[in-house]
């Protein structure tokens, strides 16, 4: 397979970052920005630029639960389970959604449209509960709002 | 730069806005508020009916009212009348309301909440006298709502950064760290440490040295800090350079987590304004004390949040703890003294130097002085994130700001603290909001969720919700926490099923026990607390589901997906989905 992202594709993304102070956390959140997930070559390059190890980097990218190392769907649907949501009926959410995206946890679906992740909070409780897509926040959701915002994603 | 000058500055822009000519019409644009209800399809819209009609209008986008259920609010300085408040207002809604307003003079009766200012105009209610605004006493949100969040003049006209003109001209450091001493301001993060104590730690130590502020809020039921920093960036930076001051160091981070783009944007935002302005970077305010802050991303973790954590994220590390002592005023972020601060503390400081200690003090209780900032949400009629004197019993809140509990159902039971807080009972309505007096009631005032939960969910379908959140959250460095969480988890599930035996109980309690002795952090050591505490009050819920009698039926309706933990270290929990 033809390696999309070069070598000095990926350090010319890190060399840019957006944070003043360099870490290895700080690259491997700019190239996820950049790029939707981590290519394999970006954990070699992060650890050239930083003077680590690679697995120093494999370390820190396989902790933080945000980081993927394939291709993110075109979608990104992500349902709030924190205890809020949780009373106010976010396991319901959690079943239309696997239901229709013919899932059994969080992940991909097989034509690769939908990434679907469970998240602890996301933020706005008043509102719950919540689901957001593409980053986009919907509050108050009910199992009929979200059946339509799912059969909506082609 | 002079702070006169940019203060005159201020005042002169400022007054031009409020002098009525052009319609100013402010927007609450917070996360809950604002953004997560499609605010900025209200400012588009906005912006096309002013172009459209050649009308002029200044647009502010503003922070939280505290009153989230209204969300969006929106409010218009036009023509000496006083502010006039409509709340419910969306994209579609916006334009009839304003339009009928500043063309028609006419005062649209929907969605009205009321209007605010020295004369109220007949026949609109008092905006103050909205229970969710009248019960608040407003310190560290003092600004929220009422200035644009992206300027910093706004601000300044509204005396900010007098209290760190102040500071720096006319106090020493350890006159800096003795008034926020007497205030009596106890850390907002949880601990309740005294913040000018936690100063003194290493005001003496010599060279670099770092304020840092911990903004990563992963407790569900709390949006209070990503709440300040949406609202009102610059009190918080404010506070962060007298801390800087008065501790004698060189660099600040505001850590907040990835994703959260509300906060970060705004923060960033801020800290370039005041760099612009001589309030950031060398020679602040000619005063000849230089401190520069930046912000510090984190993933997704919630255990980031604890101290030694966070300092190793900082560093761009896994955001494990790690062991004390040392601690980290003598050995913090890259092994430099350290001083860790919640958002919410660092947003009391500039206000305690501006009006004095004692004046600080006169607020709230003998043990816990100035306001809570608390979140309401779950089964309450108006959710928000009230400002309240501390002392202020927990019926209030719920009563008065919360305006009970929705379709005539009754009050079960209260979260409090975060995940790793406690539940109370119905019975905890006369705890009065406080650290020691909560603390005393079993439960933690922590970092101010509340979450509230009546009567249609067991106390071990909402245990088990905590459980599996602290069971995720683990970072997996010690395997008390690690194993013990998952273990836990396991038991409550099972017994959520119908299938738990009286053993089960004590089994639990020694893991917990394990937990609390064997672990680095507080993640590990309070693990076990949402469990203990509900079956201090809810026993019985425990017992009949045992016997597969779930009490309302929620732990058979509510099936939770557990997700697949992805750290590498991670223990799944093998339960009957």
């Amino acid at each position: 397979m033809l390696e999309k992202y070069t070598d000095d594709y990926i350090l010319n993304i890190i060399e840019n970052q957006h944070c003043k102070t360099h870490t290895m956390l700080s690259s491997l959140l700019t190239v996820q920005d950049d790029i939707g997930y981590l290519p394999k070559n970006s954990i070699n390059v992060v650890a050239d630029f930083m003077n680590v190890s690679t697995n120093d980097v494999w370390g820190v990218a396989s902790f933080y639960l945000n980081f993927r190392f394939d291709p993110p769907g075109k979608y990104n649907v992500e349902i709030c389970w924190g205890p809020t949501c949780h009373i106010g009926g976010a396991s319901e959410l959690q079943q239309i959604a696997l239901e229709k995206l013919n899932l059994v946890n969080q992940g991909d679906t097989e034509d690769g449209k939908v990434s679907l992740k469970f998240n602890t909070c996301l933020g706005a409780c008043p509102q719950a509960p919540l689901i957001s897509v593409n980053h986009k926040l919907h509050g108050k959701m009910d199992v009929k709002k979200f059946s339509k915002i799912l059969d909506k994603l082609n | 730069m002079n702070y006169e000058i940019i203060k005159s500055d201020s005042d002169k822009k400022w007054a031009e806005l409020t002098n009525g000519s052009i319609p100013w019409i402010r927007i609450s644009d917070a996360m809950c508020c604002g953004s997560s209800l499609g605010s900025d399809e209200i400012i588009d819209n906005l912006k096309k009916y002013s172009a459209e009609n050649k009308i002029q209008i200044n647009i502010s986008r503003v922070g939280c009212h505290g009153i989230c259920y209204a969300g969006t609010i929106i409010d218009v300085l036009f023509n000496g009348n006083p502010r006039i408040f409509w709340g419910y207002i969306n994209p579609k809604n916006v334009i009839k309301t304003i339009n009928s307003y500043i063309q028609n003079g006419e005062i649209l009766k929907d969605n009205l909440l009321g209007s605010y200012g020295d004369e109220l105009i007949k026949g609109v209610p008092d905006f103050s006298e909205l229970p969710g605004i009248k019960y608040q006493k407003r310190i560290a949100l003092k600004n929220s709502g009422n200035i644009a969040f992206d300027d910093i003049f706004q601000y300044i006209a509204n005396d900010g950064f007098s209290g760190l003109n102040k500071a720096l001209h006319s106090m020493k450091s350890d006159e800096v760290i003795s008034e926020v001493k007497n205030s009596g301001l106890r850390g907002r993060g949880g601990a309740a440490f005294p913040t000018g104590v936690k100063w003194s730690f290493m005001a003496n130590s010599k060279g670099k040295k770092y304020i840092l502020c911990n903004c990563e809020e992963g407790d569900p039921g709390a949006f209070n800090d990503k709440g300040i920093l949406e609202s009102d960036p610059f009190t918080l930076i404010e506070g962060m350079i007298i801390a800087g001051y008065a501790t004698g160091s060189t660099n600040g981070f505001v850590f907040i987590r990835h994703g959260h783009e509300g906060p970060i944007v705004r923060t960033e935002q801020a800290i370039k304004q005041a760099y612009n302005n001589g309030l950031l970077g060398e020679n602040i305010l000619e005063s000849g004390f230089s401190f520069d802050i930046e912000v510090s991303l984190t993933g997704d973790s919630y255990v980031a949040g604890e101290e030694t954590a966070l300092m190793e994220s900082i560093e761009g590390k896994s955001s494990k703890p790690r062991s004390r002592p040392p601690f980290p005023a003598a050995y913090g972020v890259w092994g430099k003294p350290s001083t860790i601060n919640n958002v919410k503390s660092l947003s009391y400081v500039a206000e305690i130097i501006r009006n004095g200690s004692d004046w600080f003090k006169s607020t709230g209780t003998e043990s816990s002085s100035g306001t809570a900032i608390v979140c309401l949400s779950g089964n309450i009629v108006n959710p928000g994130m009230y400002e309240v004197e501390m002392g202020v019993s927990l019926g209030d809140v719920i009563e008065k700001l919360g305006g009970g509990i929705p379709d005539g159902r009754k009050l079960k039971m209260l979260q409090t603290g975060g995940p790793l807080g406690g539940v109370l009972g119905s019975d905890s309505l006369k705890v009065k909001i406080d650290f020691d007096e909560m603390a005393k009631a079993g439960a933690i005032l922590g970092s101010g969720g509340i979450i509230v939960v009546d009567d249609r969910t067991c106390a071990v379908d909402l245990t088990k919700s905590l459980v599996a959140f602290c069971q995720y959250e683990s970072c997996g460095k010690c395997f008390p926490c690690r194993l013990g969480m998952t273990h836990l988890l396991e038991i409550v599930e099972k017994i959520s099923r119908g299938e738990g035996q009286i053993e089960d109980l004590s089994l639990m309690n020694k893991i917990g026990k394990n937990m609390q002795a064997g672990s680095l952090c507080g993640h590990g050591q309070l693990g076990y607390n949402p469990i203990s505490s509900a079956l201090k009050h809810f026993q019985n819920d425990f017992e009949k589901c045992m016997s597969g009698d779930c009490p309302t039926g929620s732990c058979k309706e509510r099936k939770i997906v557990f997700p697949i933990n992805t750290r590498p270290n991670a223990w799944q929990v093998k339960v009957g989905m």
